[in-house]
């Protein structure tokens, strides 16, 4: 609350220019060493050695690694791998990201009211988030199998016999690896949309109810801009995050049919396996340039949203 | 601010007559159809399937199992699946990573939020830009090869906090910032130095964000395979890297039954922290997010 904290921190601020030595000492910069120690040996300089091993023919069959130049990058380039594997990764990045927030704030809205049912059914929805991504994309594998449980249920539900090869079709296998990932996730952006809809203090949406709102105005132009942050989060969570992705599809379908869906992790992982660590190193490196290029305006709108609250 | 979303005693007032229609009424039953069909159907699935044999399993379905033998293949893959050992891996890698990220991350995450120079905001922006960017996975073998580490759990567990210390840092510091200043100068009225205050002053009251903290990234470290694969794969098992390699090797090719008796084992202790402290852990996720 921006009146509360003004109050609070009034004073600090009158005092700061002469207690300047003393709030050294109380707050000492060698609290901040061991996790920059980490965050250097384990993070920083890692992402530093992408941008020299990309340039290199790093690999398990030779014992030497030679400097190559931009030879790494032609080839994929050439080969068309990068090409396809980023236009994958930021289509399937882009569905995740609609789709989680699409369950996620409608899920939100339904079980809004704290009724025995709605809590029973958020907690229902949460499990997902606990399990392990890899496990998700197992149960959605038998599930979408020609002859799985999705058709049988299609079957008797028509009462024609269906069997759609769902994870066959090279253009919606994607969509529907994003739909899964959102699946796992939705519980999680679920429960922040909650979070958001309970600060929205009563009395503003009841002042729109007194100025002749209907409940569908009410809630769209009052209630909804205020769930701002919570958009912010869930959008920027998510879009970045399954940029990361690896488990559910891989568990899904391993980056098939005809590679339709090798995001670049699966493609990292599965050239790395190979041993050709250069070229991994590459597609490393293209991932974390093309995160680092969205990542930007991301980062303004989450400090900014820092800044507000 | 405190964020109750379960158990709110706070009613939201009856809405205006007239609003109250039909897709009011509707709405519980929404709930259920959709929960049995979103949810119920994909766990149904897992469990039914954990409980038949190996031939009715072959093309796994909705329908109940002739003869329940749920028990019989939950032992079958704890032998055969080496679950001791990988859970032990698991545990050996989650518990000091996360330990090692919360302490170190609240650490720096006060001196980051109390100290407002120009340097400081731009150590906070180089501490906090890993929860964007991607971590360089290839390279790091090759670093932890340099460093003699490569394989062990220690070099894991590095792995872990590096990956994971933006994630605290951004969560604790967004914390402390909202903690009056005043407690601290009251201890230190008292002649408390600055480990003390962190100490006893800082972290007790951190307990709410450091148990969000706690549960994502347990939830991240105790699911990953990706990065454990890379670092560890082959020489240190974990649960999730072990139901990765039988799945793929063909141990359990057309194995239904026990790739799903695997994932009921491994889903078991988060699921039981979960039910325990449910409560705490919502409103733990959603205030640390939302605040």
């Amino acid at each position: 609350m921006p009146t509360g904290q003004e109050t609070l921190t009034l004073p600090v601020a009158r005092r700061r220019t002469p207690a300047a030595a003393a709030r050294r000492q109380n707050h000492p910069m060698w609290f901040l060493i061991p996790a920059f120690a980490i965050l250097f040996v384990f993070f920083f300089l890692p992402t530093v050695f992408n941008f020299i091993y990309a340039f290199t023919d790093w690999s398990s069959f030779k014992s030497d690694i030679r400097p190559v130049g931009f030879d790494n990058f032609s080839y994929l380039l050439s080969d068309g791998t990068m090409f396809s594997a980023l236009r994958i990764t930021v289509i399937y990045a882009a569905l995740v990201a609609l789709f989680q927030n699409l369950f996620g704030f409608g899920l939100a809205v339904l079980l809004e009211k704290d009724t025995w049912l709605n809590r029973a059914a958020r907690l229902i929805f949460v499990i997902p988030v606990l399990m392990s991504a890899l496990a998700v994309g197992y149960v959605f594998q038998a599930l979408l199998k020609p002859d799985g449980s999705l058709n049988d249920l299609l079957s008797a539900l028509t009462g024609q016999q269906v069997s759609i090869a769902w994870l066959g079709s090279t253009t919606w296998t994607l969509v529907l690896a994003a739909v899964i990932h959102a699946w796992k996730w939705m519980g999680l952006s679920m429960l922040i949309y909650l979070a958001g809809l309970k600060t929205i203090p009563e009395d503003v949406t009841e002042a729109a109810r007194i100025d002749g709102a209907s409940g569908w105005q009410a809630f769209w132009s009052v209630r909804f801009p205020l769930l701002a942050p919570a958009v912010t989060f869930n959008v920027a969570t998510s879009l970045l995050g399954s940029m990361n992705g690896f488990d559910i599809v891989q568990a899904l379908t391993g980056g098939g049919p005809a590679r339709s869906t090798e995001i670049l992790n699966i493609f990292i992982y599965r050239t790395f396996g190979q041993g050709l660590f250069a070229q991994a190193t590459t597609m490393s490196l293209v991932l974390f340039l093309m995160v680092a290029l969205l990542a930007f305006p991301v980062i303004r709108i989450l400090r900014k949203r820092e800044e507000i609250l | 601010m405190t964020v109750q979303a379960f158990g709110s005693k706070v009613r939201r007032r009856v809405p205006a007559p007239g609003s109250r229609g039909i897709a009011a009424r509707l709405r519980p039953f929404a709930v259920v159809v959709l929960v049995a069909l979103v949810m119920g159907v994909p766990l149904w699935l897992v469990v039914v399937t954990a409980g038949k044999s190996q031939g009715e399993a072959l093309s796994p379905d909705l329908s109940l199992p002739s003869r329940w033998q749920l028990w019989d293949n939950l032992a079958q893959v704890w032998q055969q699946g080496e679950v001791p050992a990988a859970f032990f891996g698991s545990l050996l890698v989650v518990a000091p990573s996360v330990a090692l990220v919360l302490t170190l991350g609240s650490m720096a995450s006060w001196v980051l939020a109390r100290r407002t120079t120009r340097l400081n905001a731009v150590l906070y922006a180089l501490a906090i830009s890993g929860i964007v960017l991607p971590p360089a996975v290839v390279t790091i073998v090759l670093l932890l090869r340099q460093l003699g580490l490569a394989g062990s759990a220690v070099g894991m567990i590095g792995v872990y906090a590096g990956i994971y210390m933006s994630t605290v840092i951004f969560f604790v510091t967004g914390f402390v910032r909202t903690v009056p200043l005043s407690l601290e100068e009251a201890a230190r009225m008292d002649g408390a130095g600055p480990v003390r205050v962190f100490v006893s002053v800082i972290l007790p009251l951190l307990r709410p964000v450091l148990a969000t903290a706690t549960i994502l990234i347990c939830l991240y470290v105790w699911n990953d395979v990706f990065y454990a694969f890379f670092v560890v794969g082959g020489r240190l098992d974990t649960l999730p890297l072990n139901l990765f390699q039988v799945a793929n090797a063909g141990l359990y090719l057309n194995n239904w039954h026990l790739i799903f008796a695997y994932i009921i084992l491994m889903s078991l202790p988060l699921l039981v922290v979960f039910a325990v402290a449910q409560r705490k852990i919502i409103s733990g996720i959603t205030g640390g997010a939302v605040k």
